[in-house]
């Protein structure tokens, strides 16, 4: 097992660093352009080499890579071009807002899509049926019309929750507590909505499974076997529906951080972004793939402890 | 994003035939609907320079922020006065030209990727998968933000990027099916005819994923829809290019002076992506299902399985005194539309007594194992008992569903088919059988693992401390077996239904099983119902026999007369089929 698990770590490293070059290579790939973009469009030729050479952009691209790797790796990912900020201080405070918002929607989704996954499969009829039209539903709508149709509801039309803002819970707890509300059911529907149906997916096939026939001919309960055996076996597939849902999440913490305006990762990859501040935007999607891939392999983690043949391999 | 999740579900199946497929959409009510709307959405935007009431951002400052349905605004107006159903109008065409970039991208690579790494296999494949791999664990939105950083407002290269971080669904897609055909003996044949490897992928192998592929590409338009939406959502579209998520974006920062602004993008949007999602599904549906809809109207499910009951506590015949088990008139249906049930065990009588071990034969398919199931309350979730009794000492299981919930494990014991298959794979051997012992018998933890250690001993298997604790997995088909039969008598059942108890074992420990069922019978008093097709099996083990045909019982009798005496032609048919079997064997 510890084998199995290298291999994925290792796997990952090569990918974090395959896609951080590659997002090098194209962030930094045109040092006059990053320039102009700083210096604005009135800035003479003779500005824009002076402010190249300054940022050190003229040198080769790999050696400016091997350069900010090796700052990387010491936890050092440059800095603002135009706030001078370190790109990691900013990180430091957006990074927690994100994954509040996802790691809060992860859980629920567990949570829910597990019972509504498992009620739908069990029971079938209205239920079944009734999820299937959420998940059609939670397809369709995109997160950030989700969030728009919350804000409007929730927040303009009675006013229950802060329609915008984020309140550190350090700052005040309940506070917090109502700034992330809206945001993680937001992000809850589409998530569980998928999650939900593929999970009756996999316990409709541990259903289908004859050990189940000859557990239930043994004499066993039928909450055993749907809470006990059914569901350690729909896990695995489970854990993985999940684990995909992460990505997806991230993506739609972005949308639902603008409309809701709280200032996560997502809004400062936007403005970064926008202002062309490329070593700010580099860092948001390093992180970001770290955070995929850290979730990945905790999935793969969890399966290797939930199946007994990956553990003993 | 919703393309990868919908994936999963979307399977290859042989496609159906392609005139009546399109007749078979056009006909369907959801599926017109979804077509009309996607129609009249094209044409929204393809007529704009006709119908939309205003030029692109045409401000008029009388109307700034008008409310919906005031004059000459149907929709309302923006914070510049611009009119919203004419901005959406000349929107339409950009955001369907960019889900349309997408599709076409997507396709292109994922499709000729997924044919020639299914076809040809070997490195191509490997390189192929781990680049698939990589895109897929990428943030795309992320990706595409930091793309602006490098292009500035661009949304055709955003989404000809999105188009290319979509490709691995239709990549795994089309791979899968060209492994499923590609082993088909079609293939085989083309290739000795002489055939070029273009002419058979282009021929043959296109033919079978284009199926799977249309129905996917309802999906991925709908994500190449929502993501344009969002890129322009974020700020990351050209402004002066009116845009449905540019549009949404407007509107929602001005919320709070125009608030139904939001509404007509927000809806149109959505509404499209719904529209594509739904006629996926349809097509899923038209394409894929060879079959008609089987499933039973609940009415008349609970209709038929009343009447059973009804009959069975009016006027049914009790069975035979002497009998441990007693079935009459079982029939038993499963559905085969929502007004029709297909009955696969008409009326059957049976009687087995203490310690008897009686053999039921017949072909696949001639409702021996329906009949097992239904004594141990173990059908389908779909099959109903259409009606008729089952006596285990005189008391009807089909009445009462305790008595059942009672007599399994614990006065009726059950040896599936395939050993490995109906051990839960995820429990230790020891643990999936205490559960059992627990659940039929008030015993300790400790005592029934002691119980149960001298029970594997008494089957055959030697360490049983050990083999409690091994999963699955680790141990022989044979010994998965014995581990069965030991779940099977724990409870001290008076009555064993083993189903093919041996087809799945190697020749040399079909026979010790057999010897350790006869055994335990000798030794338990135990009555079996032993369902084969082996008539040797048969011979060697049971004492009375019934042969079963179409869900009927055509004969039944002791072995000794039936081997040597036959009644019916089935019977001498079975007999005589089995006999060059052996002879073929020898």
């Amino acid at each position: 097992m510890m084998l199995s698990l290298l291999k994925s770590l290792l796997r990952s490293a090569a990918i974090l660093l395959l896609v951080s070059f590659a997002t090098f290579c194209l962030m930094f790939g045109n040092g006059t352009g990053i320039a102009r973009a700083i210096l604005g469009y009135q800035a003479t030729e003779s500005d824009v080499q002076r402010k190249v050479v300054d940022l050190g952009l003229d040198r080769p691209l790999l050696v400016q890579f091997g350069d900010w790797l090796v700052n990387a790796v010491t936890g050092n990912l440059g800095e603002s071009f135009f706030t001078g900020q370190t790109v990691t201080s900013a990180l430091s405070t957006r990074v927690p807002v994100t994954l509040t918002l996802v790691i809060t929607t992860l859980i629920f989704t567990l949570i829910l899509s597990v019972l509504l996954g498992v009620a739908a499969a069990v029971y079938g009829g209205w239920l079944d049926k009734a999820l299937q039209f959420i998940s059609v539903l939670g397809a369709a709508v995109p997160p950030f019309i989700i969030a728009i149709a919350l804000v409007f509801t929730f927040a303009i039309s009675i006013r229950v929750f802060p329609a915008t803002g984020y309140v550190s819970p350090d700052r005040s707890f309940s506070g917090w507590i109502l700034s992330v509300t809206l945001p993680v059911i937001a992000l809850l529907i589409g998530s569980v909505a998928s999650a939900a149906s593929q999970f009756r997916g996999a316990v409709l096939d541990a259903l289908s499974k004859d050990f189940v026939r000859t557990l239930r001919a043994r004499g066993l309960k039928e909450s055993h076997v749907i809470f006990r055996h059914v569901l350690r076996n729909a896990g695995g597939p489970g854990l993985t529906v999940l684990s995909l849902q992460t990505l997806g999440l991230l993506g739609g913490a972005i949308f639902v951080e603008q409309v809701m305006a709280l200032p996560g990762m997502g809004q400062m990859a936007n403005q970064s972004a926008q202002q062309g501040d490329v070593p700010m935007v580099m860092g948001t999607v390093v992180v970001t793939i770290i955070i995929v891939l850290c979730v990945n392999f905790l999935g793969d983690l969890a399966n290797s402890a939930l199946n007994p043949k990956a553990r003993t391999r | 994003m919703s393309a990868e999740a919908s994936l999963i579900e979307t399977e290859a199946e042989v496609p159906a035939a392609g005139r009546s497929v399109l007749r078979r959409l056009l006909t369907n009510a959801q599926g017109m609907m979804c077509i009309v709307f996607l129609l009249l959405v094209i044409l929204f935007g393809v007529l704009s320079p006709w119908l939309a009431p205003f030029q692109p951002n045409e401000a008029d400052l009388n109307s700034v922020n008008a409310q919906p349905f005031s004059e000459g605004h149907l929709f309302g107006a923006d914070r510049a006065g611009r009119d919203i159903l004419a901005q959406l109008m000349w929107g339409t065409n950009g955001t369907l030209l960019g889900s349309l970039l997408v599709l076409v991208i997507a396709v292109l690579l994922g499709v000729t990727t997924g044919l020639l790494s299914g076809f040809y296999r070997g490195r191509f494949e490997a390189v192929a998968g781990f680049v698939t791999d990589l895109i897929m664990s990428l943030p795309s939105i992320v990706l595409l933000i930091a793309l602006f950083a490098l292009t500035g407002p661009n949304v055709m290269v955003a989404m000809a990027v999105f188009g290319v971080l979509v490709a691995p669904t239709y990549y795994r897609l089309v791979r899968s099916v060209v492994l499923g055909v590609r082993t088909e003996l079609y293939i085989d044949a083309a290739k000795v005819v002489g055939l070029s490897d273009q002419r058979i992928i282009g021929r043959h192998v296109l033919w079978a994923v284009r199926a799977p592929v249309v129905i996917q590409s309802s999906f991925v338009a709908a994500s190449g829809i929502a993501i344009q939406a969002g890129v322009e959502f974020l700020g990351l579209g050209d402004p002066e290019q009116p845009s449905w998520g540019g549009i949404l974006q407007n509107a929602n920062s001005n919320i709070y002076n125009n608030r139904f602004g939001v509404l007509w993008p927000a809806l149109l949007i959505s509404l499209t992506i719904l529209a594509l999602i739904l006629l996926g599904n349809v097509l899923r549906d038209v394409l894929q299902s060879s079959a008609h809809n089987k499933t039973l109207k609940r009415s008349r499910r609970r209709a038929l399985l009343t009447d059973a009951q009804n009959v069975r506590t009016t006027s049914a015949p009790s069975g035979s005194n002497e009998a441990l088990l007693s079935i009459r008139g079982l029939k038993v249906g499963y559905p085969d539309g929502p007004d029709r049930v297909r009955t696969v065990v008409h009326g059957v009588d049976l009687d087995v007594r203490r310690g008897e071990i009686h053999g039921l034969v017949g072909e696949s398919g001639s409702g021996k194992s329906q009949m097992a199931f239904s004594t141990l309350g173990i059908l389908p979730k779909e099959a109903l008992i259409l009606g008729g009794s089952i006596y285990l000492d005189g008391e009807d299981l089909l009445a009462d569903d305790k008595a059942l919930k009672n007599a399994r494990g614990q006065r009726i014991g059950y040896i599936p088919q395939e050993p490995m298959s109906n051990l839960d794979p995820s429990f230790t051997i020891g643990a999936q059988l205490v559960y059992g012992l627990r659940a039929v018998k008030k015993i300790s933890d400790k005592g029934a693992k002691e119980q149960l250690i001298a029970l594997l001993t008494r089957v055959g298997i030697r360490n049983p401390e050990n083999v409690m604790r091994l999963y699955p997995h680790e141990i022989s088909g044979g010994m998965a077996q014995r581990v069965l039969i030991c779940g099977a008598v724990a409870g001290d059942p008076d009555l064993i239904v083993a189903d093919e108890p041996t087809t799945a074992l190697d020749v040399t420990v079909q026979a010790e099983v057999l010897e350790l069922l006869r055994e335990l019978s000798t030794e338990r008093g135990l009555a079996m119902i032993l369902v084969t097709h082996n008539l040797g099996v048969v011979a060697d083990l049971c004492d009375t026999v019934s042969v079963m045909k179409n869900g009927r019982i055509v004969e039944r009798n002791d072995v000794e007369s039936l081997f040597s005496n036959p009644e019916q032609d089935y019977t001498k048919a079975l007999l005589e089929s089995s006999r060059s079997v052996e002879l073929m064997e020898a």
